[in-house]
């Protein structure tokens, strides 16, 4: 396993986010975490990112107990989140937050990197000495996206990558989900898009108010009614993309 | 050069200084309201140094900028706990008690100050401020530079890329501490005297204005700031008396007129610190001010910009 994670528990002052989670991902695996909005998805992601104190539990990354690391070292060891909500830097150019990725990589080859990046988004190579703050929200995604790939990561996490974008650019996120993993990244996937979602994974789990309720094969989960259920709550609106599985 | 013209130089030359000082820390997104105390801290290492062990004025300062540096490094860590404006409260705060107590030591003149033999002119200060500048603007294009940026515009995410924003924002905030305590320095040796009352929180309210004012994005913002905002109560002064006969002609009044009241230059200063405030939020020089003003950029930003929107 390139991920072992077990017990996981995350508190933030009285609130309980994330209650004993154990996830496992293979190395090559997309595996995706569902749930509504307050489920914990995004608290597990910035736990198992180092950027907030874990309670309890353990985290293994390619062998190694990460339970208790510095997102520093998480990223050397090559895990890197993307933050919901394409967070950017929005007084830099394009190229400078790029740079940003490569932060941990001292004197690496991070130029090849970064021209191996503008060969897979070219609109960022277009704009790369402009302010990052007037890309349009796809390319807000796509510079994220570069920043990470930058480090080298050897698992990317996601959080909400198809928030708030257009439902062409959302075809074009997860066709690059889908190229970034058969070039070898390891790829755990948060997402509101269900359906997209559990398309590209192999594997899924669905957390409920912390905690993992189902886990299973992305075509099962996809067939389950029971996801239906817990994750759409009773919310299920008849455009939701789960519907038209189900 | 004549005495008066000598002593705008040192005085404008030293702001320039503080403002580096206190933009550091600002770059790193951490608002410092305390640098008239990281100011006194320098001045009187350097006045003590020399006064009471006769030391030349070369160990006097860089002693001076390690105690700024050292015990802004010491707060440092506390001290950046707080966010916003309760990390203006605490450096205010720690201002204080900084003039507190140098007022109550009695090795440091208390109340009556401390007079500074090792004199040095104005040329001192000036290249000084030259080099920090140029200092200033080399620190701002290396790797730590970016990550001060970066974590100005995100702190989350900065330390998600596994940059120690708490470690650049103590770095930035020591090394704005050693350039207060070299303008501290500067300070005692070239006017010869240090008293507590030349560090109040007005000055710490100055150079703070110097830097917003200014512009935080870059390093042209706090030399720009420093240089208008100490030039312009002195061209006001020369100003002001042909202002008055100017009103006064154009009221069909002439001859003799007393010269204009003093304290109008403050008037006419305060005024133009609200308007600067009102219309240029992000301070006068900007990032994209900076842009627009490199030739054959202008063009190529307005067409994307065009394309993005449509």
């Amino acid at each position: 396993m390139l991920l072992e994670v077990r017990g996981l528990d995350v508190r933030y002052g009285r609130t309980h986010a994330v209650k004993s989670i154990d996830l496992d991902l293979a190395e090559g695996e997309i595996v995706t975490v569902l749930g509504a909005n307050g489920a914990g998805k995004t608290s597990l992601l910035r736990a198992l990112q180092g950027a907030i104190k874990s309670g309890s539990g353990s985290v293994r990354f390619a062998g190694e107990v990460l339970t208790h690391a510095s997102p520093a070292e998480r990223v050397r060891r090559g895990m890197m989140l993307v933050p919901e909500g394409r967070q950017i830097f929005v007084s830099m150019t394009v190229e400078e937050n790029l740079l940003m990725g490569a932060y941990l990589r001292r004197g690496a080859d991070w130029h090849q990197d970064l021209s191996q990046i503008y060969d897979r988004f070219p609109n960022l190579a277009e704009r790369r000495h402009m302010k990052a703050s007037i890309l349009s929200g796809g390319e807000q995604q796509m510079l994220a996206i570069g920043r990470a790939l930058v480090s080298r990561p050897r698992l990317i996490m996601l959080d909400e990558p198809s928030l708030g974008l257009s439902p062409l650019f959302v075809n074009n996120l997860f066709e690059l989900i889908k190229e970034l993993n058969r070039s070898g990244i390891s790829i755990l996937l948060v997402e509101q898009n269900t359906a997209m979602a559990l398309d590209v994974a192999e594997r899924g789990y669905v957390l409920e108010l912390g905690r993992v309720v189902l886990s299973d094969r992305a075509d099962a989960l996809s067939r389950d009614p029971a996801l239906a259920e817990a994750y759409l709550g009773g919310h299920a609106s008849s455009q939701h993309p789960i519907d038209q599985i189900a | 050069m004549s005495g008066y013209w000598t002593g705008i130089l040192t005085i404008l030359s030293i702001n320039i200084i503080m403002a580096y000082a206190v933009f550091l820390p600002v770059a790193t997104g951490q608002l410092n309201l305390g640098g008239a105390g990281f100011q006194a801290l320098g001045a009187y290492t350097a006045a003590f140094l020399s006064a009471a062990f006769g030391l030349n004025a070369w160990v006097t300062i860089p002693a001076a900028m390690a105690v700024g540096g050292l015990v802004s490094m010491a707060i440092a860590f506390p001290l950046l706990r707080t966010k916003g404006v309760y990390l203006v409260l605490a450096t205010f705060a720690l201002a204080e008690v900084i003039a507190g107590v140098i007022l109550n030591t009695d090795a440091l003149g208390g109340a009556m100050g401390l007079s500074v033999p090792d004199f040095l002119d104005y040329h001192v200060p000036l290249i000084a401020a030259v080099l920090v500048t140029l200092f200033v603007f080399y620190l701002m294009a290396t790797r730590f530079g970016l990550t001060m940026r970066a974590a100005h515009d995100d702190d989350v995410v900065t330390d998600l890329l596994g940059v120690s924003v708490r470690g650049v924002r103590v770095a930035a905030f020591s090394l704005g501490g050693a350039l207060a305590g070299l303008a501290g320095a500067l300070y005692a040796h070239t006017f010869s005297f240090v008293d507590i009352q030349s560090f109040n929180a007005s000055l710490s309210i100055y150079v703070l204005l110097y830097v917003l004012l200014g512009g935080t994005q870059t390093a042209f913002g706090p030399l720009f700031g420093a240089a208008f905002f100490t030039l312009l109560p002195e061209g006001l002064r020369v100003v002001m008396p042909e202002l008055k006969t100017f009103i006064a002609a154009a009221f069909h009044q002439s001859g003799p007129l007393s010269p204009p009241d003093e304290s109008w230059r403050f008037v006419i200063l305060g005024v133009l610190t609200v308007l600067m405030m009102a219309f240029r939020p992000e301070g006068l020089i900007t990032r994209s001010l900076i842009e627009r003003l490199k030739p054959g950029r202008r063009t190529k930003r307005l067409d994307v910009a065009q394309e993005v929107s449509a």
